[in-house]
């Protein structure tokens, strides 16, 4: 039996040198989904090598604090790796997570796409 | 906090998807009465919070064990009881999450958002049970 191919829960574009990730999911509550985002967002530091990533959060609506802990690890491999991640077009009730954690502080927050393009 | 008995009860393994169907169930009676979006967002994260500690953190996965849950859904109010059957803990043993040497620890975020987003929580001593409640705000 062949096996199924993964699902991706990412859309992956190159702007410039810039690699930007779109969230599929809606809702990133789920604790399989959240591993395989995890995954798939570690792929790109560690495996593409990508030093820019910009991740727009524009299509999602609900945050877990497991999602937050990847975000958190993404974070650290890429500083390790000598990129930069910044996070973008998040909704108001997403950044409220975000100031509640004090992750605000943590992350590279910026307003839309484009600001967070022009912030590498 | 509602009397016991007025309060519906499920009983859920320990198992995330079933969780997840039960959290879809809840957010479609949460449209049911009407409740104001914010509300809803509040509670889909908080229950997501405290579902997750009590299968992954309480009862470790283990298939034998199930979590307890007891739930109240009006026009103005939604409380609910979780139960584990793990060994409890002392959530003030739980490391501030926002303090600069504990920002990339793992634990202790999904409480701080729970306690944010309802309007009360309250564990019992056994630390295994935790009580939430939400009051709508209707404009």
């Amino acid at each position: 039996m062949s096996a199924q191919p993964r699902k991706r829960r990412l859309e992956v574009e190159e702007i410039g040198d810039v690699t930007v990730v779109n969230f599929v999911d809606r809702k990133i509550l789920d604790e399989q989904n959240i591993q395989i985002i995890g995954e798939q967002l570690f792929e790109l530091v560690d495996v593409e090598q990508k030093k820019k990533i910009l991740l727009n959060f524009g299509n999602v609506d609900y945050l877990s604090s497991a999602a937050l802990g990847k975000l958190i690890t993404l974070n650290k491999k890429a500083n390790s790796s000598g990129g930069k991640l910044v996070l973008c077009n998040i909704k108001p009730e997403i950044k409220e997570v975000f100031e509640i954690t004090k992750l605000d502080k943590f992350f590279r927050i910026q307003g839309d796409e484009q600001a967070g393009l022009q912030s590498f | 906090m509602a009397d016991s008995s007025s309060l519906r009860e499920i009983i859920l393994p320990s198992d995330t998807i079933e969780a997840r169907k039960f959290q879809d169930a809840i957010e479609q009676e949460l449209i049911e009465v009407d409740a104001p979006d914010k509300d809803a967002f509040c509670i889909r994260l908080a229950l997501e919070e405290a579902l997750v500690n009590a299968i992954k953190h309480g009862n470790q996965m283990d298939p034998a064990k199930s979590v307890k849950v007891q739930f109240l859904i009006c026009p103005e109010v939604f409380e609910i009881v979780i139960t584990d059957e793990g060994p409890g803990f002392d959530p003030e043993d739980v490391p501030d999450p926002t303090d600069i040497e504990n920002l990339e620890r793992p634990c202790g975020r999904g409480l701080m958002l729970m306690r944010h987003y309802m309007n009360e929580i309250v564990y019992n001593s056994l630390g295994n049970s935790v009580r939430m409640k939400k009051i709508f705000k209707r404009s």
